[in-house]
């Protein structure tokens, strides 16, 4: 109970400071330092009609520049210094140095950039789709209900529920862990070379198959465009090839796997796919927001153009690829981007799961264990830069997408 | 080019019937136009025909084939929306050429059918803009390019130039007449509530009331021989004036006594049986003229409007009827007030019994 006058008090205290305050600062400016009477009165009227707005966000503006636009600047010189003894000693870039020298940054980074591939798309493709699923159907918003909740759970508590799910107890004990419990039913029968063998690889096969589509599209505009495009187009039509070549690499290794029939699994163990398993948490968070947003989004589309496609021939797909989806493209952006900041600053899944072990480190975690855990202010700082310089231009992106949206 | 026939077509929503017992004959050629009050169906019956709601009941016909059944794309329709319906993100080109695509035509087709049509509406200019770089009235024109350039059987519009302003809706409904002058052979049904746009652009009206066809004929038709008292009054602005009176002197002009005191000539022939008969008198506030003798209406003038080549006389009620208005030549603002007494040519003088025209007896 002692807790909750002091809390009491502080709200009182706040919400009076500020209607006081906003009071009190009008009141001086209309009275003493502007009074709308004498021979200016008109003149003063009007600078103090331009002077209120700034008197009025003057506390925020100072608060935030305080909170976040100092620590930035803070940050940044603390990345350029050496902590030693409490004394700051200036090494330039040292401390970058030291970090990309540094096995587990390099793993950081790595991670940070298949987490950035995976839950920005795996979250708004799923989203757009359940979104458009459930758009016509009766019991479309009890799905959609279902599909928003863990929105309301967080980060933390999302990963203690995941856990539970990941969780393997010895063979011949009652697997307490969903994952592990489905996994012990498979036994190496036909089913299981359906589900774990066939029905993988032929899923990869088709997004091998879509991506080569997509780029055999791209080489036509390739050869028309102009240097400019071709320069742009390049790279991303390399990265296409590569993605392709990893689909069919994959599905070759899923078709092949020697897969451990029987035996409990620990999946947070598993390099490389434990990222995955990590990565899932954040999908199954963030689909409900991709959701939502994307829903409201394709209700505003207007049903006419949706009854000239048809008319025109289109069929489900062709409305939903080539009328509905473009004339969301801008909302699908956003929620793209905030979802990819989200990723990039993901921190309390990987803290609360592995800790960062076992090849699942990732930038914030890093920064975290740097700063708090090493006690190296300077490379801990370094990596804070490295997550900011990442996630600026997707903000900015972001705001501008967001911006143009409105309009 | 296409004959479209509808056969006892109906629709209804659960229990709720719009409409029902539709028969109509449309010819190859011909410009038809709906009208009808707010909620009348006529939009029902043109997304019936497009195919974008289920028939309920009746069949379908295009060129002698059931259309029931077949989607909206092959039944050799285009629509025009009111909305326009751009797909926003599309050039106009794109816009105009998206039907085609669809269907894998070649691309010189493609461009070859949308240069006609972007030359045929004036739209070259604007190929490579995007809908929203576009005046409304050249969004109309894309949305009817979008029609021609699929060459369909039948265009179906829906209110197009309600979205327009009243300078550039008769700019468009004059291209709208010209466009159809230059392609004589394609059958197109029109849906409006403008009285103007159905009078000048139709070969035949079909006026819809009460979830079926109220009249269907040419303009002047329905205007100078209306079926029922509500196409009567429902074509023709101000409405035409209903006068109910007692059948007097029958023959071949039939003598009228009015309830309100006047005498109504009408040439519409009876028998010795009408004698007696209860009838409304339709009189057109433009048919009225000024007159010593006979009078159909005689009273004092309450409000005047003057239009410049008209002026509209508003009488006083009496009784619980309907006001009765004139339309006179001229400017007459100097007979508010005044006395005036009406009369009419029997020519122009309609009889109705029981709702329905004493002529299609």
């Amino acid at each position: 109970m002692e807790q909750v006058f002091p809390a009491l008090a502080t709200i009182v205290i706040g919400v009076g400071g500020c209607v006081g305050y906003f009071w009190a600062s009008n009141l001086v400016l209309d009275r003493v330092i502007f009074p709308a009477r004498g021979p200016k009165a008109g003149q003063n009227t009007s600078r103090a009609n331009m002077l209120r707005p700034w008197l009025f966000l003057l506390p925020a503006l100072l608060a935030l520049g305080l909170y976040l636009a100092y620590p930035v600047f803070a940050t940044a010189w603390l990345s350029l210094n050496r902590n030693t003894g409490g004394e700051l000693a200036f090494v330039g870039l040292d401390n970058y140095r030291a970090m990309f020298a540094e096995a587990k940054f390099r793993e950081s980074l790595r991670n940070n950039l298949l987490w950035l591939v995976v839950v920005p798309a795996l979250s708004t493709g799923l989203g757009l789709m359940v979104a458009q699923l459930t758009d016509r159907i009766r019991w479309g918003n009890l799905a959609k209900s279902l599909i928003f909740m863990p929105m309301a759970i967080s980060f933390v508590g999302a990963s203690v529920i995941w856990k539970l799910i990941y969780d393997t107890r010895e063979a011949g004990q009652a697997q307490i862990g969903l994952l592990n419990a489905l996994w012990l039913r498979f036994e190496g029968g036909v089913w299981s070379t359906i589900l774990l063998r066939a029905l993988p690889a032929l899923l990869l096969l088709g997004l091998a198959g879509v991506l080569a589509w997509l780029l055999w599209g791209q080489v036509g505009a390739l050869a028309r465009a102009r240097l400019a495009g071709r320069v742009l187009r390049g790279p991303g039509m390399a990265l296409g090839a590569w993605l392709v070549w990893v689909a069919l690499s994959w599905a070759w290794g899923a078709a092949t796997a020697q897969l451990p029939y029987g035996q409990p699994q620990f999946w947070l163990q598993i390099p490389f796919w434990n990222n995955f398993f990590l990565m899932a948490v954040l999908v199954w968070l963030q689909t409900g927001f991709a959701m939502v947003i994307l829903s409201a989004a394709l209700r505003g589309v207007p049903e006419e153009t949706v009854e000239a496609a048809i008319l025109d021939g289109a069929n489900p797909f062709q409305i939903f690829f080539r009328i509905k989806v473009p004339q969301i493209m801008g909302t699908i952006v956003v929620v793209w981007t905030t979802i990819t900041i989200t990723v990039l600053k993901v921190f309390d899944i990987v803290r609360a799961m592995t800790g960062g072990q076992q090849e699942t480190q990732v930038l914030a975690n890093y920064m975290y264990d740097k700063l708090f855990v090493a006690v190296d202010w300077g490379v801990g700082s370094a990596a804070a830069m490295v997550i900011l310089a990442l996630v600026t231009p997707i903000l900015v992106w972001n705001v501008w997408t967001a911006r143009r949206e409105m309009r | 080019m296409a004959d479209l026939v509808l056969r006892k077509v109906a629709k209804s929503y659960g229990e709720i019937r719009v409409l029902q017992d539709i028969d109509l004959d449309i010819r190859t050629g011909e410009l038809i136009v709906f009208v009808g009050p707010s909620g009348c169906g006529k939009s029902t019956l043109l997304r019936m025909i497009a195919g974008l709601e289920r028939i309920s009941g009746g069949d379908l016909l295009i060129d002698g084939v059931r259309m029931n059944d077949v989607p909206p794309a092959q039944r050799g329709i285009a629509m025009v929306f009111q909305s326009y319906a751009l797909y926003p993100h599309m050039t106009v080109r794109d816009n105009m050429g998206f039907a085609l695509a669809l269907a894998k035509k070649p691309r010189a087709e493609i461009a070859a059918a949308v240069e006609r049509a972007a030359r045929i509406l004036q739209l070259t200019p604007y190929l490579d803009r995007l809908p929203k770089a576009l005046s409304g009235g050249q969004r109309q024109r894309v949305a009817i390019g979008r029609a021609i350039v699929r060459d369909p059987k039948v265009y179906l519009f829906d209110e197009p130039l309600s979205n327009l302003d009243a300078a550039l809706r008769v700019a468009t409904r004059i291209e709208i007449a010209q466009l159809k002058e230059a392609m004589p052979q394609s059958t197109m049904i029109y849906v409006t509530h403008d009285q103007v746009e159905a009078m000048t652009l139709a070969s035949r009206i079909v006026v819809l009331a009460g979830g079926g066809i109220a009249q269907v004929g040419s303009p002047l038709e329905l205007y100078e021989r209306p079926e029922t008292e509500f196409v009567a009054q429902f074509i023709g602005s101000p409405a035409m004036n209903l006068l109910p009176g007692e059948v007097a002197a029958t023959g071949t002009e039939t003598l009228v006594r009015l309830e309100g005191g006047g005498v109504a000539r009408s040439a519409v022939p009876t028998a010795a049986a009408d004698l007696g008969l209860k009838v409304n008198v339709g009189v057109r506030p433009e048919d009225f003229h000024e007159t010593e003798g006979e009078a159909i209406h005689a009273g004092a003038v309450a409000v005047t409007e003057a239009l410049g080549e008209v002026t509209l006389l508003h009488f006083r009620p009496s009784g619980e009827r309907t006001a009765v208005v004139a339309k006179l030549p001229g400017i007459r603002a100097g007979l508010r007030h005044r006395r005036v007494q009406l009369s009419a040519d029997p020519a122009k003088v309609h009889l109705f019994a029981g709702g329905r025209s004493l002529l299609y007896r």
